[in-house]
């Protein structure tokens, strides 16, 4: 579904993103991860076709997003990192107004995806109130929200139980995994634990290029009777 | 195209989702129609004409277009919500459009709402309609020329102030031209042929605008203002790619 081939970007003089290539099927969830810096949210907006990389390509299901961004992104959900979205509307607005550029045209049509989505993530009590009132763990849940209210075949979530509580993180947690059956999910996380938890895929990336892409079991199994952690730390070590 | 209304509504909407469509509506009103009354003699002169309310378009513009339209794109930048935007399924055309229009219909309705001086002429005396529509449609079309200047200024900064105080300069710039200050600055001080003067005088908001306060629908207007409003438009797309 996602195929990303020698992915490159520069910043100045800084090589963020340096030849990353990966492919995600159907029912994959990629858990990616990597230090602060390592290229994570950068390959991620390369993949959306927020960025557009200097070399290499990003393709789901066969289309190129530099060639077609407009039906990359139809068949896209995305959550940045941090979940923005227009804090002075309410949460009903908000989605409706995506819904709406998602092409859902008649008021119906928009109600009913509004309300899939609000009830997938539990907004019920804060439909009528504006973003910006939110705490940060609701507003993590609008973008989410957001991001699967079309039911897109690909999600590709940045942090997306950053700033949740332990039991949000978990309620988060089987959302993905329930939905993951028939999609291709790559997320970015700080949190190793994530990863052993929900994911059947893991790359962890370090100066902007891929330092493994193995199962979780795999990842384990470098070094027997280590915590996950440590795995890490001897991955990323060039970061540091 | 069929994405622009999406996103017409959400950022036409959105000024009424705050207080800021109130205070500027409320203070445009007072500025624009006080000038017309106190600085312009809009009942001293005792004629039926709208000519005073519209003189001071050019300068009023000057400060409330680029307070209205600073936002457009520094706001998206600074909260990030222009990440969101852009990885939604619409064309950076139809975002810079919408949000344009948006804007627009917003400094028209602004502009629109001094229509009860235009009821009052037509109680008192009996005022040229003509006149007074061509006043209005120049008037919309000049903002639409600032809104322009102001929306490519904020496609280039996230810093809102920054954004407010380079459009102002251009703006400053674009009425400054067709004065005659500027005028014997350029022939007498700079010693520049009369030609080049009046050349550059052409670009001017004021040269442009002036035939339509007198009842003038001249083409050539006309198409000085949709083509700088185009012009601004392009580049603004061209400055938000990446």
């Amino acid at each position: 579904m996602i195929e990303v081939k020698g992915l490159v970007k520069t910043y100045g003089a800084k090589r963020a993103v340096d030849g990353i290539t990966f492919t995600v099927k159907r029912g994959d969830i990629l858990g990616f991860l990597g230090p602060n810096g390592a290229g994570k949210s950068t390959t991620m907006k390369m993949i959306t076709g927020f960025l557009s990389p200097d070399a290499g390509s990003a393709t789901i299901d066969g289309v190129n997003v530099v060639d077609d961004p407009v039906a990359v992104k139809q068949k896209l959900g995305y959550l940045p990192e941090s979940a923005p979205a227009y804090p002075e509307m309410t949460v009903e607005e908000f989605l409706d107004f995506i819904a709406e550029v998602r092409g859902f045209r008649t008021a119906d049509a928009r109600q009913a995806q509004v309300d899939r989505a609000i009830q997938l993530t539990h907004l019920n009590p804060v439909r009528k109130q504006s973003i910006e009132t939110l705490s940060k763990g609701f507003k993590q849940r609008v973008g989410f929200a957001q991001a699967l209210l079309h039911d897109p075949a690909v999600l590709v979530l940045d942090e997306p139980t950053d700033g949740l509580d332990p039991n949000q993180k978990n309620e988060v947690r089987s959302l993905i995994k329930n939905m993951a059956v028939e999609k291709a999910v790559i997320l970015s996380t700080h949190i190793l634990e994530e990863v052993d938890a929900i994911c059947n895929r893991v790359i962890i990336i370090s100066q902007g290029r891929v330092v493994a892409d193995e199962t979780p079991a795999q990842l384990r199994a470098r070094k027997p009777g280590a915590r996950i952690d440590e795995i890490f730390r001897d991955l990323t070590r060039g970061d540091i | 195209m069929r994405q622009i209304s999406p996103i017409f509504k959400r950022e036409f909407f959105g000024y009424f989702r705050s207080p800021v469509a109130y205070v500027f509506l409320i203070i445009f009103l007072f500025s624009s129609v006080g000038l017309a009354f106190f600085a312009g003699g809009f009942f001293k002169g005792g004629i039926a004409t709208m000519e005073s309310y519209f003189y001071f378009h050019p300068w009023l513009f000057l400060f409330l277009v680029p307070a209205a339209g600073m936002r457009l794109w520094s706001e998206e930048k600074r909260s990030g919500t222009v990440e969101l935007l852009f990885t939604l399924p619409i064309t950076i055309l139809e975002a810079v459009i919408g949000k344009f229009l948006a804007a627009w219909a917003f400094l028209a309705l602004a502009i629109l709402l001094s229509f009860p001086m235009a009821l009052t002429l037509a109680y008192l005396g009996s005022p040229d309609w003509g006149v007074i529509i061509s006043g209005y449609v120049g008037s919309i079309l000049m903002a639409g020329g600032y809104l322009g200047v102001c929306s490519l200024m904020s496609a280039l900064t996230k810093n809102q102030v920054i954004s407010f105080v380079l459009s102002v300069f251009v703006c400053v710039m674009l009425v400054l031209l067709g004065t005659s200050m500027f005028n014997t600055f350029m022939t007498g001080f700079l010693s520049l042929p009369v030609g080049l003067t009046d050349l550059v005088a052409n670009f001017s908001f004021l040269t442009h605008f002036d035939a339509f306060t007198k009842g003038i629908i001249d083409p050539k207007d006309l198409i000085f203002f949709v083509s700088l409003t185009g012009l601004t438009l392009f580049l603004n797309v061209v400055a938000l790619e990446r």
